[in-house]
């Protein structure tokens, strides 16, 4: 597939144009006044200096774009850039270089306990979660009833969360962010900290919205859960794109690089 | 400039979402302590009728003058101070937040300035404690401390949003302000009347301070503030809003990359 026409293409969801991203590393000195000050006041020699300021490069030129009915599984070594892809996604870091056009509403799930009050009981959680991912409060109380059978939690819903397990809790914070149906879910890989039982339902919940026009991406080291929940691939390295294509394609050549 | 107006605006109309999470703030620090946030409210009268009847001695003023001034001085200034000091932790204490998921910068400045004024609040309990005390009442004098405090706080948050983005580059600038913060209490009239300045009682027309403490201070004492301080007070708020606007829309982007 080219990634040109991709990009122009009108039912993208997501969009990258060459994205790239970097981070300025200020370590210990460089982060003070200080050295800013001091800075200026020799101006050639640490004037080169701030120009050699060390920068990781964390996605450079990517540039994919997903539609409706895509799930994309992102894959690569630890470091590869897979978390800071998906947060340039959620709108996290605005990139560096390149465009990103994102349509539709964004349910990111990186952190279990985002927003997460541990002494409120599971029912005040829901309701602050709803509201960090931008539901009224009026479609959470509708919704309520329906997070709290997926979440199967019973009366350990009315208990402070800080009684649950990680288990728990990640129930909770699935069923908050898939309760309305998002049309864009990025999920990092901790989802696979539930149980069996759980992930079953999990994958049956993402395949029913998924066919109602959404974009699933999803970063994860288990390639078995990539090839049941994608149908597409992204293998990537050193904040590179290796491979963009089919699941099997883009871990087949991961499996072939890391053999 | 756009991306930036958007971000203000769109910060404000998610107010259900910083209401409650500023609420959350002051619960969470006080939960299961027996008196709540009215901790707050008990150390502060204890401050003001202490020093009240101390400095009254000092000063050889009569006690009934001065403990309703060094009350609301205090109240004022405890407002204004922890809008300061605690700017600096104003994004990097919210990095959970800004790494995971995408909302308005100025959502968190508005959850801030929220918070502070519900102390604000818990606090001017005692106000009413020592009106009624000494038998003192402002009138409808009074009234015009309500548009004083909305201009505090409008200059609270212009303030409290720049110096986060600030302290979130440079991580020594809470530290400063700190000290500032503590040497400014000093030099303004909160525990001493201008008067007792004598013939230099003018250098207070350069206190910056002085002039929106005053704004609200005076009319809750039943005296009109004066020209001269709405017109200073307008230059500050101008300068504020000059330098937040130019800040936030240089660097709202990089703030998520400084955390």
């Amino acid at each position: 597939m080219s990634p040109r026409s991709d990009a122009s293409a009108s039912a993208a969801i997501i969009s990258l144009d060459r994205v790239s991203v970097s981070f300025p590393v200020y370590h210990g000195g460089s982060r003070s006044l200080k050295k800013a000050i001091l800075s200026r006041s020799s101006a050639a020699r640490i004037g080169r200096d701030a120009n050699d300021q060390v920068t990781i490069d964390a996605l450079r030129d990517v540039t994919l774009s997903l539609r409706t009915g895509d799930r994309l599984a992102l894959i690569g070594a630890n470091g590869a850039g897979k978390t800071t892809l998906l947060r340039v996604m959620a709108g996290v870091y605005e990139p560096i270089a390149g465009t990103i056009d994102v349509r539709g509403r964004v349910s990111p799930m990186f952190d279990i306990g985002l927003g997460i009050d541990v002494d409120l009981s599971g029912y005040d959680n829901i309701r602050l979660r709803g509201l960090l991912l931008g539901l009224s409060s009026h479609d959470i109380e509708a919704r309520l009833s329906d997070i709290a059978d997926f979440t199967e939690l019973g009366d350990y819903l009315d208990m402070p969360v800080r009684t649950y397990s990680s288990g728990m809790m990640l129930r909770l914070t699935f069923a908050v962010a898939t309760c309305y149906e998002p049309e864009i879910l990025l999920m990092d890989e901790w989802i696979l900290a539930g149980d069996a039982h759980f992930l079953a339902k999990a994958e049956r919940r993402i395949d029913s919205f998924v066919d109602q026009a959404s974009v699933l991406v999803l970063a994860s080291h288990n390639l078995e859960i990539c090839r049941r929940w994608c149908n597409k691939g992204l293998w990537m390295a050193q904040g590179q794109v290796r491979a963009l294509g089919s699941v099997e394609n883009a871990i087949e050549s991961y499996e072939a690089s890391a053999a | 400039m756009r991306l930036a107006t958007q971000d203000v605006v769109d910060g404000l109309a998610l107010w259900p979402l910083w209401i409650r999470l500023g609420w959350n703030d002051i619960l969470q620090r006080y939960r299961r302590s027996v008196l709540g946030p009215f901790w707050l409210t008990v150390s502060m009268a204890v401050m003001v009728v202490a020093l009240g009847v101390v400095y009254a001695q000092i000063f050889k003023i009569a006690v009934r003058d001065f403990v309703p001034f060094l009350c609301v001085g205090l109240i004022v200034w405890g407002y204004i101070s922890a809008l300061l000091t605690e700017a600096g932790a104003l994004f990097t204490g919210s990095e959970s937040y800004i790494k995971q998921i995408r909302l308005p910068y100025s959502l968190y400045v508005c959850r801030f300035v929220w918070s502070k004024a519900i102390i604000l609040a818990h606090n001017f309990v005692i106000y009413f404690g020592i009106v009624s005390y000494f038998q003192i009442w402002p009138g409808s004098v009074g009234l015009c401390a309500i548009p004083g405090f909305l201009i505090v706080t409008l200059n609270g948050a212009l303030t409290s949003s720049y110096l986060g983005i600030v302290s979130a580059r440079f991580r020594d600038i809470p530290q400063i302000v700190a000290s500032v913060v503590q040497i400014v209490f000093f030099v303004t009239p909160i525990m001493w009347k201008p008067e007792l300045l004598g013939a230099r009682s003018h250098l207070m027309a350069w206190n910056p301070f002085h002039h929106l403490i005053e704004i609200v201070r005076a009319p809750l004492l039943g005296q009109m503030p004066s020209l001269e301080n709405y017109a200073a007070v307008g230059v500050i708020t101008a300068a504020n809003a000059l330098v937040a606007a130019a800040l936030f829309c240089r660097y709202r982007a990089r703030i998520a990359y400084w955390l």
